[in-house]
C-alpha cells in the first residue's frame, strides 16, 4: 500500500518531466520538438531511455543520501562495523534488474534501427535527394526533376524524402534536428569508378515550415556556420517550384554589369541554363532565407548576421573569408558600381511558387 | 657475489637525481608533476573554449584557433594529463600495495616516462611553429590528411602522440608483468585489492588498443609526409578505415581511464568506511567483463558513419550490455558504506561525489547506445555532456579522491583538510554547472565543436551558465594548487598508517616510503593483508624473509637521451631534414646500444644501512 503511494507520487513528477522536455525548444530546430514521422520516432525512443534512465538515476540518489545520512561517522565512535563479504541474493538482483531494464530499451531500439533504416531510393512515390557536401556549403540535387540547388532544400509536406548523402571533400553530416536524425557524407564523389560511399536515410514534414539543418561533423574552420535550410511547402507549390527552376532566367540588363558577372561570377557558378555549376547555383539566390547560408535575409535586422538581401550580398561578396573563414570563394576585384548592381541582380532574382 | 657491487655504483643528487632516477616513487612524482602541467595548460584551453563561447557570435578567438584549441583540450587531456596522472598513482602505489620493491623494470619505467614528456612537449610546441593540430582529437580523415591539412599542425598530432603512445605501452607492459610476477608470498590473485585488479585490467587493455592507435598513426603519418594511400580516397584508400582504426583505440581507452578511477574508488570507499570492499569477487569479475566488452563496442561511436542496421543493432546491444557490470560496481560501493562508519575526508567526499556523478554520465552512455536516438544526440553537445560526465566526473574525481588519499604516501605530509573540502565544492559544484546543461544545449540542437553560434537560437543562457560553471572549475583547480604548496610549506607529517584505517600494504610502511620500500618483505595472509592483521591484534605484518642485504636498480641516464633523441628525430621528419631524423634516431640507438653491452647489476642496501633510512624516512 505504502509503496503504491510513493508509483502515484512519482507519477504526476514523470508527467510533468515529459511535458517539460516535449514543450523544449524551438519547433524548427530540437530534438524534443519533433515535426515528422522520424524525429518522432526518434523522440519516441529517447523518451523511453530517458523514463528508464530517471528511475535508475533516482534509485542510486536515493540509496546515497540514505547511506550518507544513516552511516555517518558520528565523532568519537570508535566501533568496528560488520564486515560483509557480499550478499549473493542482492547482485543476482542488480545484475538481473538492468537486464531487464535493458531488454525493454533492447527490443525497441532494435525494431527502430531496421525500421528507420529503410530504402526509399527506389520508391517512386518518394522525392529523390542527391546531397553532397562541400566546405561549407550543402548541394542539392533532385534526379526526378534533374534540378541542382544549394543551401535550401526545397520539399512537399506530407511525402518521403529519400536522401542519397556524398561529400565532395571531407567528412560532414547532414543534421536536421527537429525532422530526422543525422547521417554522415563520406567523401567518394566518383561513383563511376567505384569508390562513392553514399549514405541513406529518409526523412518527411508534416506541417509546411522551415527547418534549420546543420553540418554535425568538424569539417574546418567555418564548420559552425554550415547551416542549411528545409523548406517543407504544400505539394501545389513543390511542382510550381520545380517548373519556376527550370523557367528561363534573364542576365542583368545593364551590359557592364552583365559582362562583370558572366566573366567574374558565372565561370565558378550557375544562373539557370548559364554559367558553370561547380558551385552554389545562383538561380533563386534572391528568394533564399540566407546568404552563404549565415546571413540571415530580413528586413528588421536584429543581430550581427542579419540585414536585408542586397545588403548581405554585398556584404558576402565584399569579403567572403570576413563571413566565413576558409571559404572557397575568392575576393573577387569589383568597382563599387559592379559590387552594387550584381548584388542589387542577384537580390532579385526570385523564384516566385508559394502562393 | 652480493657484497661485490654495494657502493660502487654513482648515486645522483639534486636534479640529476630526477633525471636519472629508475626507483617507481620518484617517476611517480614525475609524473605527476608533468601531468598536472598539462593539465593546467588543458584547462586554460578549455577556459578559452568556454570564453568564446558564452555569447552568440563571439569574436574572442578566431574559427582557425578554435579548432586548435579543441584539438589540442582533447588531444593534452587525454593522453597528457589523465593518462600520466594515472601513471603517476599506479607507480606510486601498485608496488608499495602488492609488497614489492620496485616494478619489474625500473629502467623502462623510466623511459615510458620520458618518452611520454617528449611527446607532449612535442605536441605542444606547435603552439609556437605556425600552429597546432587543428582536426579534432579524433582527427578524422580527410580533414587531417595533407590535402586539407597542409599545415605542419597533425603532423605534431601524428609524431607526438607516437612517441607519447611509447611511453603508455611501455608502462602498461611494465605494469602487467610486475602485478603477475612481484606479488609478495601469499598474495594469490583473489587477495589483491581493487586498485591492483583495476590496474591490472587496465594495462591488458593497454597492451591491446594502443597498437591499434600507433598502427593508424604510423599511417596517417605515411599519407602525410610520404603520401601514402591510406586514407585517399582519389587513390583507393578509404576514409572510414581511420574510424575504425581510431575506435578500435579508443573505445577501450575510454576503460583505460575509468578503470583506475574504479580501483581508487575502492579502496578510499573501504577504508573511509572501515568496511570490507562489498562483492569482492564480483568486482573483479565487473571489471574484466568490462575490459572484454570494451573491444567489442567500438563501432557505437559510428552509428552515423553508415554501417547498416545489422552493425548498428549489434553494437548498440554490445555497449547496452556494458551497464550490467558497471551497475553491479555501483551497487558493490553503495553497499560498502550501507552499515559501514563513514568519514568524510576530502578524499572520501571526492568518492562519494564520483558515485552519483558517474550514474549520470552512465546512464547517457546507455541512451546514446540506441543507434536511432543517437542520430539525434551524435556530435551535440548531447555527447560532449556525456563524455564530460564519465572523463570529469569520473575519471577526474577519482583522480582527485586517489591524490588525496594517496598524497601522504606519496610525500609524507598530509594535505590540508579544509582546503581539500573546498577544493570539492568548488570542482563538484562547478562541474555540473558546466556540463549537465550541456545535455539540453544538444538535445535543442546545437552541434559540438562549433567556434560560434547564432543569435535568437535559444542557446545564450545556457552557454552563459556553463562558462560559469567552467570557471568554477577553474577556481577548484586553484584552491588544489593552493593546498599543495601549503602542504609542501607547513603540512603535517604523515604517520605510516595516515589515515589510522588503512586497509592494504602500503599503509604498513613509513610515509614516504624508503627507497627499498619493505624492509623485509611481508607474508600476506588474506584479502586486506594489513586489515586483518590489525584485527588479529597485530601491529604489523609478519616478515616472509628474514632481514638481507637488498638489492637495487643503479639510476640511469640513458632513458633521457633515448627519449630526446626521438623528440629529434620527430623534428627531422616532420620537416622532411632526414640528416636530423637519422641524427636523433642514431642518438637513441646509441643509448640502446649502451644499454645493451653495459653489464650494470645494480647495487646492493645493507642490513645496518636499513635501519637508519626507515627511521629517518
Amino acid at each position: 500500500m505504502k509503496r503504491w503511494n510513493v508509483g502515484k507520487r512519482l507519477l504526476p513528477l514523470f508527467a510533468g518531466m515529459m511535458l517539460l522536455l516535449s514543450a523544449c525548444g524551438r519547433a524548427d530546430l530540437s530534438t524534443l520538438n519533433p515535426q515528422g514521422p522520424v524525429a518522432e520516432e526518434q523522440f519516441g525512443l529517447m523518451k523511453l531511455a530517458i523514463s528508464i534512465m530517471i528511475i535508475v538515476v533516482i534509485v542510486v540518489f536515493a540509496i546515497s543520501l540514505y547511506v550518507i545520512v544513516r552511516f555517518r561517522r558520528r565523532p568519537g565512535d570508535n566501533k568496528i562495523p560488520v564486515q560483509v563479504e557480499g550478499n549473493h541474493k542482492l547482485e543476482i538482483i542488480w545484475t538481473v534488474i538492468p537486464l531487464i531494464l535493458l531488454v525493454i530499451l533492447g527490443v525497441p531500439t532494435v525494431n527502430s534501427v531496421f525500421g528507420l533504416s529503410k530504402d526509399y531510393s527506389k520508391d517512386p512515390d518518394a522525392i529523390q535527394v542527391e546531397v553532397t557536401s562541400h566546405q561549407f556549403w550543402w548541394e542539392f540535387y533532385y534526379p526526378q526533376y534533374d534540378i541542382h540547388t544549394a543551401q535550401e532544400l526545397v520539399i512537399p509536406t506530407g511525402k518521403k524524402i529519400a536522401v542519397t548523402a556524398i561529400s565532395g571533400d571531407v567528412l560532414h553530416s547532414f543534421w536536421i534536428p527537429s525532422l530526422a536524425g543525422k547521417i554522415d557524407t563520406n567523401p567518394g564523389t566518383a561513383v563511376a569508378n567505384g569508390t562513392a560511399n553514399a549514405n541513406k536515410m529518409y526523412f518527411e514534414a508534416t506541417k509546411a515550415g522551415v527547418y534549420l539543418g546543420k553540418c554535425a561533423e568538424l569539417c574546418g574552420p567555418s564548420h559552425a556556420l554550415m547551416d542549411f535550410k528545409v523548406k517543407a511547402v504544400d505539394e501545389a507549390s513543390f511542382d510550381r517550384w520545380t517548373a519556376a527552376q527550370k523557367a528561363p532566367v534573364a542576365l542583368p540588363s545593364d551590359p557592364a554589369i552583365k559582362d562583370s558577372l558572366v566573366k567574374n561570377c558565372l565561370s565558378c557558378h550557375a544562373i539557370g541554363d548559364q554559367g558553370v555549376l561547380v558551385y552554389p547555383s545562383l538561380t533563386d539566390i534572391g528568394s533564399r532565407l540566407t546568404v552563404g547560408g549565415i546571413l540571415v535575409n530580413t528586413d528588421e535586422a536584429k543581430y550581427d548576421n542579419e540585414g536585408t538581401t542586397y545588403e548581405n550580398l554585398k556584404r558576402w561578396i565584399e569579403d567572403p573569408e570576413a563571413v566565413k573563414p576558409g571559404t572557397l570563394m575568392p575576393k573577387v576585384e569589383l568597382t563599387e558600381q559592379e559590387l552594387d548592381g550584381i548584388a542589387k541582380y542577384l537580390s532579385e532574382l526570385k523564384i516566385d511558387y508559394e502562393k | 657475489m652480493a657484497h661485490a657491487h654495494a657502493h660502487t655504483v654513482k648515486r645522483y643528487k639534486g636534479l640529476m637525481d630526477w633525471l636519472t632516477t629508475v626507483d617507481h616513487k620518484k617517476i611517480g612524482i614525475l609524473y605527476l608533476i608533468a601531468g598536472g602541467l598539462f593539465f593546467l595548460v588543458g584547462g586554460l584551453e578549455a577556459i578559452m573554449i568556454r570564453i568564446q563561447l558564452w555569447k552568440p557570435l563571439n569574436n574572442f578567438v578566431s574559427a582557425d584557433t578554435f579548432n586548435e584549441l579543441i584539438t589540442m583540450h582533447g588531444t593534452t587531456m587525454i593522453f597528457l594529463a589523465a593518462m600520466p596522472m594515472l601513471f603517476a598513482l599506479m607507480n606510486a602505489v601498485i608496488p608499495l600495495q602488492i609488497g614489492a620493491r620496485d616494478v619489474a623494470f625500473p629502467f623502462l619505467n623510466a623511459l615510458g616516462f620520458w618518452t611520454f614528456f617528449f611527446g607532449g612537449v612535442l605536441l605542444n610546441v606547435s603552439w609556437f611553429t605556425g600552429g597546432a593540430p587543428d582536426a579534432g582529437w579524433t582527427s578524422y580523415v580527410p580533414l587531417a590528411g595533407s590535402t586539407y591539412s597542409s599545415e605542419y599542425g597533425v603532423d605534431y598530432y601524428v609524431i607526438g602522440l607516437q612517441i607519447a603512445g611509447i611511453g603508455t605501452l611501455i608502462g602498461g607492459i611494465n605494469f602487467l608483468v610486475t602485478i603477475i610476477n612481484m606479488r609478495a608470498p601469499g598474495m594469490t590473485f583473489m587477495r589483491m585489492p581493487m586498485f591492483t585488479w583495476a590496474i591490472f585490467i587496465t594495462s591488458a587493455l593497454i597492451l591491446f588498443a594502443f597498437p591499434a592507435l600507433t598502427v593508424g598513426l604510423v599511417a596517417l603519418m605515411f599519407d602525410r609526409l610520404f603520401d601514402a594511400n591510406f586514407f585517399n580516397v582519389a587513390n583507393g584508400g578509404n576514409a572510414v578505415l581511420w574510424e575504425h582504426i581510431f575506435w578500435i583505440f579508443g573505445h577501450p581507452e575510454v576503460y583505460i581511464l575509468i578503470l583506475p578511477a574504479f580501483g581508487i574508488i575502492s579502496e578510499v570507499i573501504s577504508t573511509f568506511s572501515r568496511k570490507r570492499l562489498f562483492g569482492y569477487s564480483s568486482m573483479v569479475f565487473a571489471t574484466v567483463l568490462i575490459g572484454f566488452l570494451g573491444f567489442m563496442v567500438w563501432a557505437h561511436h559510428m552509428f552515423t558513419t553508415g554501417l547498416g542496421p545489422v552493425a548498428n543493432a549489434l553494437f548498440s546491444i554490445a555497449t547496452m550490455l556494458i551497464a550490467v557490470p558497471t551497475g553491479i560496481k555501483i551497487f558493490n560501493w553503495l553497499f560498502t558504506m550501507w552499515g559501514g562508519s563513514i568519514k568524510f575526508t576530502s578524499a572520501n567526499l571526492f568518492a562519494v561525489g564520483f558515485i552519483p556523478t558517474f550514474v549520470m554520465g552512465g546512464v547517457t552512455g546507455v541512451m546514446l547506445a540506441a543507434a536511432p536516438a543517437d542520430f539525434q544526440y551524435h556530435d551535440s553537445y548531447f555527447v560532449v555532456a556525456h563524455f564530460h560526465y564519465v572523463i570529469v566526473g569520473g575519471l577526474i574525481l577519482g583522480i582527485f579522491a586517489g591524490l588525496h588519499y594517496w598524497w601522504p604516501k606519496m610525500f609524507g605530509r598530509m594535505l590540508n583538510e579544509t582546503l581539500g573540502k573546498l577544493t570539492f565544492w568548488t570542482f563538484f559544484i562547478g562541474f555540473h554547472m558546466t556540463f549537465l546543461i550541456q545535455h539540453f544545449l544538444g538535445l535543442l540542437g546545437m552541434p559540438r565543436r562549433i567556434y560560434t553560434y547564432l543569435d535568437g537560437l535559444g542557446f545564450n543562457e545556457m552557454n552563459l551558465i556553463s562558462t560559469i560553471g567552467a570557471f568554477l572549475m577553474g577556481l577548484g583547480t586553484i584552491f588544489f594548487i593552493t593546498n599543495i604548496i601549503v602542504t609542501a610549506v607547513s603540512g603535517k607529517k604523515a604517520a605510516g598508517d595516515a589515515w589510522e584505517d588503512g586497509r592494504t600494504l602500503e599503509w604498513t610502511i613509513p610515509s614516504p616510503a624508503p627507497e627499498y620500500n619493505f624492509a623485509q618483505t611481508p607474508l600476506v595472509r588474506g584479502y586486506d593483508a594489513y586489515w586483518k592483521e590489525k584485527m588479529d591484534g597485530h601491529k604489523e605484518m609478519t616478515p616472509a624473509e628474514p632481514l638481507g642485504s637488498i638489492h637495487m636498480p643503479s639510476p640511469s641516464i640513458l632513458p633521457l637521451f633515448m627519449s630526446i633523441g626521438l623528440f629529434i628525430a620527430g623534428f627531422g621528419f616532420m620537416y622532411h631534414n632526414y640528416f636530423v631524423g637519422g641524427g636523433g634516431l642514431a642518438l637513441t640507438f646509441l643509448c640502446m646500444l649502451i644499454r645493451s653491452l653495459k653489464d650494470d647489476h645494480g647495487f646492493h642496501i645493507e642490513p645496518d644501512e636499513l635501519h637508519d633510512k626507515g627511521v629517518k624516512a
